[in-house]
């Protein structure tokens, strides 16, 4: 698989995981609107995820397509980062997760929109809207948790320090990042990192939260198909149809 | 040859006109910008080219099999559907026609123009971050919209929820005739 595949697939899966996590949230929100809003958000990365795909099921140039890739690649195939696929756990876990990712994702679709690839430059043209909304919604709450009672600022505490460590695995690049960068189809990791930390700082000040070290030691293996435990049981519950009845189709 | 061509493409312009929108009947697919150009690209051939509201629309494979069979009951043997991505469907191309529809069927058209929400409000940010896009992220950079109430028309009206029951829509409330309703967000 040549670098710009595996590159196209590693944003897919991440949009994909994600997805599929908030997905798992549909009727069970705290509150009606977060519930919509959550499966809302859910929806925008499905389809962004599908554009994703089916580029790199083009460019692999074995026929597979979305769903082939989506339902038929086990969990050691999947090059999502750790942070996407870590469980909802308790809703400022799930909200400092889509924060820490909305982060990095909104200033990389901006970067893509630049990208020398002219498919990828629309498709994150086609995305940057929603992305930006994603993030928008997702400071207003962290700022809300963060400033809002003792509880609502211990949990949001709490959560923004256990999923820290996840949080660096997508500027830490590898061969298939730097050929990317190489060919002027992604940025380079060090501004796009500076970005994410002087946002996060600006929130989290806003919040009353307080920011973990930016040299705290960090998970990685997710973009080399090295996950944790939990990415196969949602890939069991996402994959079950078609590996019950292969090949069904809606 | 030229003309007769050019007298085609508006009568499917015409034709698809008359195609609902699946989420929101009222209005068309023309009407909400999503068909993008027509091309005649023979006797019976026509070639479609339609862009997505949002990337996850589930409509989207609705709108083009509507599309496709309302040009093969006019008799258009071929109908080639083409999606374009860029430039990003923006509520900036609903036609004005589509926004008093919608606000007769008791949805708040969009009150703002796309185009100057893209305005970048850097006061506040630090100076690493003055540049490119860090205003749209601003948590006040854009005012919100001013939402008339499609019932009563007063704009004495408040937000209950970002997201309704399709990604295009916002939850709102009257505070004057009391009833809730949707708007159709800015995009």
């Amino acid at each position: 698989m040549d670098a710009k595949t595996n590159y196209l697939l590693r944003l897919g899966d991440n949009a994909l995981v994600l997805s599929q996590r908030l997905s798992e949230l549909c009727g069970k929100g705290p509150a009606l609107e977060e519930d919509m809003a959550l499966t809302n958000v859910a929806l925008d990365l499905l389809g962004q995820a599908r554009m994703w795909l089916t580029y790199a099921g083009e460019l692999e140039g074995r026929g597979r397509d979305e769903d082939a890739l989506a339902y038929r690649r086990d969990a050691h195939d999947f090059t999502n980062v750790l942070l996407v696929e870590q469980p909802n756990g308790n809703y400022a876990d799930t909200l400092m997760r889509q924060f820490y990712f909305d982060t990095w994702h909104y200033f990389l679709i901006g970067a893509l929109t630049k990208s020398s690839d002219e498919r990828i430059a629309g498709i994150a043209e086609k995305s940057l809207k929603e992305v930006t909304y994603h993030l928008r919604r997702s400071g207003d709450l962290v700022v809300r948790l963060g400033d809002g009672t003792d509880i609502s600022h211990r949990y949001a505490q709490t959560a923004a320090d256990e999923l820290w460590m996840y949080s660096g695995e997508v500027f830490n690049y590898d061969a298939v990042d730097d050929a990317m960068v190489a060919a002027g189809i992604a940025p380079p990791a060090a501004h796009l990192r500076q970005q994410w930390l002087d946002h996060v700082a600006d929130i989290f000040a806003e919040a009353t939260l307080t920011m973990p070290p930016a040299d705290a030691w960090m998970q990685k293996g997710g973009k080399q198909g090295r996950h944790s435990e939990h990415l196969g049981y949602l890939l069991a519950e996402m994959q079950f149809l078609q590996r019950a009845y292969p090949g069904a189709e809606w | 040859m030229q003309a007769a061509a050019q007298l085609r493409e508006e009568q499917v312009w015409t034709w698809l006109a008359a195609v609902p929108d699946p989420e929101i009947p009222v209005i068309s697919v023309v009407d909400l910008g999503i068909v993008r150009a027509v091309q005649v690209t023979g006797d019976d051939a026509v070639s479609v080219t339609i862009t997505p509201t949002y990337s996850g629309c589930p409509a989207m494979q609705v709108i083009e099999d509507a599309v496709r069979d309302a040009l093969h009951q006019r008799g258009i043997g071929h109908v080639d559907i083409v999606t374009r991505l860029s430039p990003a469907w923006t509520t900036d191309w609903m036609s004005e026609e589509g926004k008093v529809k919608l606000k007769d069927y008791g949805i708040a058209p969009p009150s703002q123009q796309a185009s100057d929400l893209q305005v970048i409000d850097t006061s506040g940010l630090k100076s690493g971050l003055k540049s490119g896009l860090a205003g749209a992220v601003s948590r006040r950079a854009v005012p919100p919209p001013v939402v008339a109430c499609p019932h009563c028309g007063s704009t004495h009206t408040q937000l209950t929820s970002q997201f309704g029951s399709t990604p295009c829509k916002a939850l709102y409330k009257c505070l004057d005739c009391r009833e809730p309703f949707d708007y159709f967000k800015c995009h």
